[in-house]
């Protein structure tokens, strides 16, 4: 096997396993801003919660992989209902800047309480030993890890999928994305359509965390840090839109992989250059619906 | 032909607007609050001077957002481009800080030109996308440019000169706040014209109804871009304000944080009412520099906690909010 062969399945490898954790934790975010409009700039602290989470129960607790993660969105979920509740729900359709500042003030909140909990390190993953060691293809092998991050991360965009396209719930929000009054007169409930969809985003949000936390280390400044990334998925993919935001996350988890490798001075140089052209080519995102 | 008296008429008009927004008495209060701090707290002239460059900055983001209603994170871009132009001429000879300023607007006012002709054809998140990402690759630039900048350690080694040969910038701050509180003015001063000119209204128009502006046949790109450069060039000098009297530029002048911390000044402030800079900055550093006193590691959670609450209990930032009580008073 030739050396740049060798370099172009890596980077693909790579590359792919960074793509489903963005994917997973900024999907929800691309639902949130097209479904109401809400300028959400808080996602990462719920794709952070699932991270602590669940890095916290494995290391402390000793409590199993699977188990970890489910009480990871477990408490994502929850927590989304509450601030959905208490917060996000006073802001739908208000005005933009107050949408912000609400959602940077609850980022500022979040560094502080997991430096006050947790400390400024990065929280280390403990890998369940199954998925520590090496996976052997035949003519190379792979870290188990990410091998198992993008067989799950395929999994679950298939089932997001599937679930959008043919359940009932799936199409509501389809309707509400589109034409949000012409829902609400065909009696879709659209406020509890807003809770739960929120709820579902912030849900694989901790899940990408939790997964990912191998790849996107878990620090307090988690959300702020990687806001930009998150940002650029969603954008790239076109507002509203689920699968966008999957060809965004396969461009930019790709791309910066490959760009660290070969260039690793000027990497995120071009990443930013890239996400210029591709808005300036196309304004909305790759699938962002004309309006 | 005298037409001065007749309704409708651009003269009329322009006699209409200059009448209607002629310097009131309370307008005078941010200077009288400012002159008297400097008396009064004697010791805290370099927190002071910091506070009204940052006003500056935060003035020209109104510009921006609060007229013509283009969202960005990612004015830091200028104001950083303004703090390394001033820093590398100090740095290297040319220590006269009002050529500096200068030289500081026209730059920044360049990159303001020249990233806005690209930029600002879109609108809305590809907007504010594109100002973060013209911000950041500035910033992979400057640390990049590691023998210009210095990159990461920071710039070293500038030699900011006396202003006229004359005031030379203390150790307590002292010229450092009077030079700034001046420049601010002057900047304020243009900014205030150029708000209430009809140029100023156009703006409003375009933030307001787009289509409508369109419709009518006002030159909607040319004014936004013409404003965004303005914008820019009060950012730089904001940038050298701060890069002069600190007497040193890092990285930190071109971050995602110095954009966003600006615009939550703002938010705070009240948007779009010329004044919201002047109530939101002071009330964040002050709040900040207090909080980072008596909670140096876990400031951040009360700075998070009062824009939570702000936004619960005060929207629309404090100007907002004293409107709003005015209106239920009356």
């Amino acid at each position: 096997m030739t050396e740049a062969f060798a370099a172009v399945v890596s980077i693909a490898f790579h590359g792919l396993a960074l793509a489903m954790v963005l994917y997973l934790i900024s999907v929800g975010l691309s639902v949130t801003m097209g479904l109401m409009g809400f300028i959400n700039l808080a996602h990462g602290v719920f794709a952070m919660a699932g991270g602590y989470a669940m890095t916290t129960l494995m290391s402390r607790a000793g409590v199993p992989f699977p188990l970890a993660l489910a009480a990871a969105v477990a408490v994502a979920v929850v927590a989304s209902f509450v601030l959905e509740w208490l917060l996000y729900r006073r802001l739908y359709g208000g005005d933009e800047l107050d949408q912000v500042l609400l959602t940077m003030g609850l980022v500022f909140m979040s560094v502080a309480i997991a430096n006050y909990f947790w400390g400024p390190v990065s929280q280390p993953m403990l890998l369940p030993p199954l998925l520590s060691g090496h996976l052997d293809l035949g003519f190379r092998e792979f870290p188990s890890y990410r091998s198992f991050l993008i067989v799950t991360g395929a999994v679950l965009v298939t089932v997001l999928w599937l679930g959008l396209e043919r359940t009932r719930f799936g199409a509501q929000i389809r309707a509400a994305v589109d034409n949000l009054r012409m829902a609400q007169s065909v009696g879709i409930n659209t406020s509890r359509l807003f809770t739960l969809s929120f709820a579902l985003g912030s849900g694989l949000a901790a899940l990408g965390g939790g997964l990912g936390a191998d790849i996107i280390p878990i620090d307090p400044n988690y959300a702020l840090a990687n806001l930009v990334y998150f940002l650029i998925v969603v954008s790239v993919g076109g507002l509203g839109s689920i699968r966008g935001p999957f060809v965004a996350a396969l461009l930019l988890g790709t791309a910066d992989t490959a760009f660290k490798y070969l260039v690793p001075e000027l990497g995120a140089f071009f990443i930013y250059a890239l996400t210029m052209a591709v808005l300036l080519w196309r304004p909305r995102g790759l699938f962002g619906l004309a309006r | 032909m005298k037409t001065a008296a007749m309704p409708g008429t651009p003269e009329a008009m322009r006699a209409a607007l200059a009448r209607r927004n002629r310097f009131r008495l309370w307008e005078a209060l941010p200077w009288l609050i400012a002159a008297a701090a400097y008396f009064a707290f004697d010791s805290y002239l370099a927190l002071g001077a910091q506070i009204l460059a940052t006003v500056l900055f935060a003035l020209s983001v109104d510009l921006v957002l609060g007229y013509a209603g283009i969202i960005t994170l990612g004015h830091a871009a200028f104001f950083g481009v303004g703090a390394y132009t001033a820093g590398i001429l100090a740095a290297n000879g040319w220590g006269e800080p009002l050529t500096g300023l200068l030289a500081a607007a026209l730059a920044a006012g360049i990159i303001g030109i020249v990233s806005g002709a690209v930029i600002l054809r879109t609108t809305g998140l590809t907007l504010l996308m594109q100002t973060l990402v013209v911000a950041t690759m500035l910033l992979e630039a400057a640390n990049k440019a590691t023998r210009i900048t210095g990159g990461a350690d920071g710039l070293q080694g500038m030699d900011v000169w006396s202003i006229f040969g004359v005031f030379r910038f203390d150790l307590f701050g002292r010229t450092a706040y009077l030079y700034c509180l001046v420049v601010l003015f002057l900047c304020w001063l243009l900014t205030r014209r150029i708000v209430h000119s009809p140029f100023g209204l156009a703006l409003n128009g375009i933030r307001e109804n787009v289509a409508r502006m369109h419709a009518i046949g006002s030159p909607v790109g040319r004014r936004r871009l013409v404003v965004y450069a303005i914008s820019a060039a009060l950012a730089g000098i904001a940038g050298a304000l701060i890069a002069q009297t600190t007497q040193f530029v890092g990285l930190g002048v071109l971050g995602l944080e110095r954009s966003g911390s600006v615009l939550i000044m703002l938010i705070i402030g009240g948007v779009g009412q010329l004044y919201g800079a002047f109530i939101g900055v002071p009330l964040y550093m002050i709040a900040q520099d207090r909080f980072s006193a008596i909670d140096p590691v876990y400031w951040y959670f009360w700075i998070g906690l009062f824009m939570v609450l702000l936004v619960v209990f005060a929207r629309g930032g404090v100007l907002g909010t004293i409107e709003r009580l005015r209106r239920r008073a009356s």
